[in-house]
């Protein structure tokens, strides 16, 4: 079986986003850049299913930057065997993430595509869900547990109030919630064995090309701020507070 | 133009998202209708032609509408947007796992999370964890939108809309339902409560979370939260984690025990009407955006809280 793993280069999870002057957008300038924590999830539950010997190929492709390639080599050094970078300068949106990502699974032709339920920056969580649909595979999104036995994956999903549990057929698309598993650090044997692992290096005209964007993003602005409160004493002080003040209880 | 609206409930019950998300949906348009999609959903429906402003009421039954499975639920979905120029669908588990299917067959974009209608292409979201909000302006003829209920009112009621059934669409033929687990609670929902009563890490195991935060909550009316950190660490359950990869809550009240307020936290309770932090470290991050801080241990304070609001019932 070979799985396909979309990832995404993201600004790094511990990096608090500033939002430009200008209100443009997010400063990204000299940030520490990582791969999105959902998509690690993906390619360590991809990994795991290769060393159980379910899974022979672990193919991972990002759309993004010449600098993709560095996450990319990332998860070549957790366990995936190739990297396609799709290079593009723009942002496409999840649409277009979506269609190129179909043109690149039509081509490779996975069993399963195993991918993070978002990314951290535009925080859609979209593109797994739209992947499927367009090619018109079943989907199973928010996955906190994968089983793979012949052509079916049973997937425990997180919804809102538990779990609920499915089958599916594969082909299929299945995005990683938080507690799928916890990603390995690579070693640095595997970090020297991924240097020579391939990385192909694609347009997006090789899958279809971009078509204009639907939306445009004409203002990223600051939240309004919270200002905080006062303090009190005690506990008596605080329900007293909360009683005539504010009126909440 | 003509807004389809996505009700959110368990085939038994209507929640209280469909009419925050009727709310959103009016905004952009006095002719909005609703779908009530699942199985054996006569009562859902009834209750979703109570909500004023709406035109009619769609319902779609079938096993997988039941089991609101992302693939039947899109299907049934699709066809009906010939007769809508948009989708509204409360951004619940349900509606982020459909929703963006309908946007791929419709080949629109979808717009994920809205927390503001500027106008009827344009609308206001959260990026970054709630650390920047993006307007984002649609070109597309149909707009497919998940709606952040909490950031809107809900709509009241005295509406007597007409009830139709419509076709319940192909199901999921490659999808089965296998099991749901779902956890069983006298308490509020969390993501609709008034007041929520919330642990971190500093509870330092479950029986203590238990000990410490259910009675308080159970006093005050309140549903039960967890910081991510209490939920990793197996104090509480999944489905109480509020923050950037749990629930995002509004309540008229937050009470925060013994959570430092991590910036992933923060971006799950930020909105609430009254923030309430017990903390016995006075520079954690959370005094920062509480409205009342008490810089007590826990140990001592929720005893002290639990019997000064005794007195205040009394």
């Amino acid at each position: 079986m070979k799985i396909l793993a979309p990832v995404k280069r993201v600004l790094d999870y511990n990096v608090k986003a500033r939002v430009k002057s200008d209100q443009s957008g997010v400063d990204l300038a000299n940030m520490k850049m990582a791969m999105n924590p959902f998509c690690e999830i993906a390619v360590e539950e991809a990994v795991r299913l290769k060393e159980k010997g379910v899974a022979e190929e672990i193919v991972v492709v990002s759309i993004g930057p010449i600098q993709a390639q560095e996450t990319i080599r990332t998860a070549l050094a957790m366990g995936a065997d190739r990297g396609i970078l799709i290079q593009t300068d723009t942002d496409p949106e999840p649409l277009e993430v979506a269609k190129l990502l179909k043109a690149v699974a039509l081509a490779e032709e996975p069993s399963l595509i195993l991918m993070g339920k978002q990314a951290i920056d535009g925080d859609n969580n979209a593109v797994g869900q739209m992947l499927s649909a367009l090619l018109d595979w079943p989907q199973a999104t928010f996955a906190s547990s994968l089983e793979v036995t012949g052509a079916v994956a049973k997937v425990t999903r997180e919804v809102d109030g538990g779990l609920q549990t499915l089958e599916l057929d594969l082909p299929a698309v299945v995005t990683a919630d938080l507690r799928l598993n916890e990603p390995r650090y690579a070693s640095l044997p595997n970090i020297m064995k991924a240097k020579k692992k391939t990385i192909d290096i694609k347009t997006v005209d090789d899958y279809g090309g971009l078509t204009s964007p639907h939306l445009s993003v004409t203002k990223v602005a600051e939240p309004p701020k919270r200002v905080g409160g006062v303090k009190v004493d005690s506990a008596a002080t605080l329900v007293a507070k909360l009683k005539t003040e504010a009126g909440v209880i | 133009m003509a807004v389809l609206v996505f009700a959110d409930h368990d085939n038994v019950t209507l929640k209280d998202n469909t009419h925050k998300t009727v709310t959103a949906a009016l905004s952009l348009s006095g002719d909005v209708d609703i779908l009530v999609a699942g199985q054996g959903v006569a009562g859902v429906a009834a209750e979703a032609a109570k909500i004023a402003g709406v035109r009619k009421v769609l319902t779609a039954e079938s096993e997988a509408l039941g089991r609101q499975i992302a693939e039947a639920v899109a299907g049934a979905v699709t066809p009906l947007m010939a007769d809508y120029d948009a989708l509204l669908v409360p951004a619940t588990s349900v509606g982020k796992n459909f929703a963006p299917r309908v946007a791929a067959l419709l080949d629109v974009a979808p717009i994920s999370e809205i927390i503001e209608v500027v106008d009827s292409q344009t609308f206001t979201r959260p990026i970054y964890a709630g650390n920047a909000l993006e307007t984002v302006v649609s070109s597309d003829p149909k707009k497919v939108i998940t709606v952040r209920a909490t950031a809107f009112k809900a709509a009241g009621e005295g509406g007597s809309a007409a009830i139709t059934a419509v076709d319940p669409g192909p199901g999921a033929p490659k999808t089965r339902f296998v099991s749901d687990e779902l956890v069983k609670s006298d308490r509020p929902e969390l993501a609709g409560a008034k007041i929520v009563v919330s642990g971190g890490r500093a509870m330092g195991s479950a029986e203590e979370f238990q000990r410490v935060i259910e009675p308080l909550a159970d006093k005050l009316g309140a549903a039960v939260g967890a910081s991510r950190a209490a939920v990793d660490a197996g104090y509480a359950p999944n489905d109480y984690q509020v923050g950037q990869t749990g629930k995002v809550v509004a309540p008229q009240l937050y009470v925060a025990i013994g959570i430092s307020g991590a910036i992933q936290h923060l971006a799950g309770m930020k909105d609430s009407k009254v923030i309430v932090a017990i903390n016995k470290d006075g520079d954690a991050p959370i005094f920062q955006i509480a409205d009342y801080g008490l810089v007590a241990d826990y140990k001592t304070a929720i005893p002290e809280l639990m019997s000064a609001l005794e007195t205040v019932k009394a």
